[in-house]
């Protein structure tokens, strides 16, 4: 069974606009690797190459924030992606 | 030859579009709207190419690539990216993509880029697939080299090909200097004697100034110019030691800006546009009367230009990437202002006009053909 990954504005241009889409991952890692080759290019702008999350991105399982990829999903999950920024 | 000068805004790319005589100039975008395009540049050897460095509030940076003069662009494969730090070491991560140079005439395919932080990366296939160049980015002095004090980082710029040699590179850095490398890039070393650093402990150091934009001329490589937060200096090689050619500029307005501008082909033409680098360092025109100055003699007098700029009340701030020269009979040289006009010159900065009002603010500017 697979999560929900809603993935927000920014990256719309990836996803051929697509807000939601579906990922077999069993963990955050897995999904983003999911979306990556489905999608490439969008891995990098929301992770690092230090594999660390990007400062103005928030992952969330559910409505529990991550913070690394390690993160478990089980299936019915949503994966949120979530831009944050502040200012003009 | 019709010019088209394209502006790297902090809201998106634009195009001015100049008729043949560069009378009329047609505003064409946004392309990108709301993202953070640093640098936009022309590959000389395949002209349709353009690449331009981007990347969003929120996103990571990346490298768009354009092979059609700007009407259709892909992103990078493999965007530049540090090489994953070994355990125990820091990790350093591209905040910022904010330099692209094409290689030489006799690389095609090779580009250079330069990141926040301090970074070089080169692509040998036209920008697709970006590599970290070791030898800069794990040179064991760079953590010396680079002053890592600024909390938006260092700026790895004004990365200046030798056209006759393609393996003897120049960068520089703020905060770091300026840097040289004569084997592609494997050694560097500081190259930034003569230029003063007012605000380290040690005025005569090696390295820790902070070149604001360094330019080789095309036409004789030996040749370079440098604007410096300290001051408008000079460099002949074989020479080590830069000339302060700021010296002759007017007292009352001095020797600091950003940007630093080279004739296509008289190695002694150049312009700038000092701004107001006094106390708490303003960063704006001097006074709120704009002017740019051009010397032809190599930096031994200055001329005010200032016909057709407001006389008054303009607190202009121009950045170091945000004014170019063309490669017309009577040069065009033209500026954008972090208030988002771009000003034009037709008569190599005789007098001036303003062809575009009202934009983001602009981060570039760029000539293509």
């Amino acid at each position: 069974m697979s999560c929900t990954v809603r993935i927000a504005s920014p990256l719309h241009s990836y996803t051929a606009g697509a807000a939601a889409v579906e990922s077999p991952g069993a963990s955050l890692a897995e999904v983003l690797g999911d979306l990556e080759r489905r999608f490439p290019g969008i891995r990098f702008r929301i992770i690092d190459e230090q594999e660390r999350i990007r400062p103005h991105i928030k992952l969330f399982v559910n409505t529990d924030e991550a913070r690394d990829l390690t993160a478990r999903v089980h299936g019915g999950d949503t994966v949120h992606v979530i831009c944050a920024l502040s200012g003009g | 030859m019709a010019s088209t000068l394209w502006l790297g805004t902090r809201k998106g790319l634009f195009a001015l579009r100049a008729d043949a005589q560069r009378r009329s100039w047609r505003l064409a975008g946004p392309q990108f709207l709301g993202h953070i395009i640093h640098h936009v540049a022309q590959d000389p050897r395949a002209p349709g190419v353009l690449l331009v460095a981007a990347k969003t509030g929120h996103l990571g940076p990346t490298v768009l690539r354009s092979a059609d003069r700007g009407r259709s662009w892909r992103e990078a494969t493999r965007p530049p990216a540090f090489r994953r730090a070994a355990e125990g070491e820091a990790a350093r991560a591209v905040e910022r993509v904010f330099w692209l140079t094409p290689g030489a005439a006799s690389e095609p395919g090779t580009w250079y880029a330069g990141s926040t932080p301090a970074g070089l990366f080169r692509s040998l296939d036209g920008g697709e697939r970006w590599e970290p160049v070791a030898g800069f980015n794990d040179h064991p002095m760079r953590s010396q080299w680079v002053l890592n004090g600024t909390p938006d980082g260092e700026f790895l710029h004004s990365i200046q090909v030798d056209p006759r040699d393609p393996r003897h590179l120049y960068i520089g850095i703020s905060i770091g200097g300026v840097f040289e490398s004569t084997d592609g890039g494997a050694d560097w070393t500081p190259l930034n004697e003569g230029c003063a650093a007012d605000f380290l402990p040690d005025p005569n150091a090696a390295f820790g100034h902070d070149p604001h934009c360094v330019a080789l001329h095309p036409a004789n490589p030996d040749r370079l110019y440098q604007q410096n937060h300290c001051g408008i200096y000079r460099l002949d090689r074989p020479a080590r030691r830069w000339e302060r050619i700021g010296r002759s500029m007017p007292k009352k307005v001095g020797d600091i800006g950003f940007p630093i501008v080279l004739h296509p082909r008289d190695p002694d033409t150049a312009w700038v546009l000092p701004m107001d680098g006094q106390t708490v360092w303003p960063r704006t025109s001097i006074d709120g009367k704009p002017a740019v100055y051009r010397t032809r003699n190599a930096g031994r007098s200055w001329q005010r230009l200032d016909r057709g700029l407001p006389a008054h009340h303009a607190w202009f701030t121009v950045l170091r990437q945000a004014m170019c020269a063309d490669r017309h009979e009577r040069t065009g040289v033209y500026f954008g202002t972090t208030g988002g006009d771009v000003w034009a010159s037709t008569n190599a900065g005789d007098s001036w006009r303003c062809i575009a009002r009202h934009l983001p603010e602009i981060y570039s500017l760029s000539l293509a053909y």
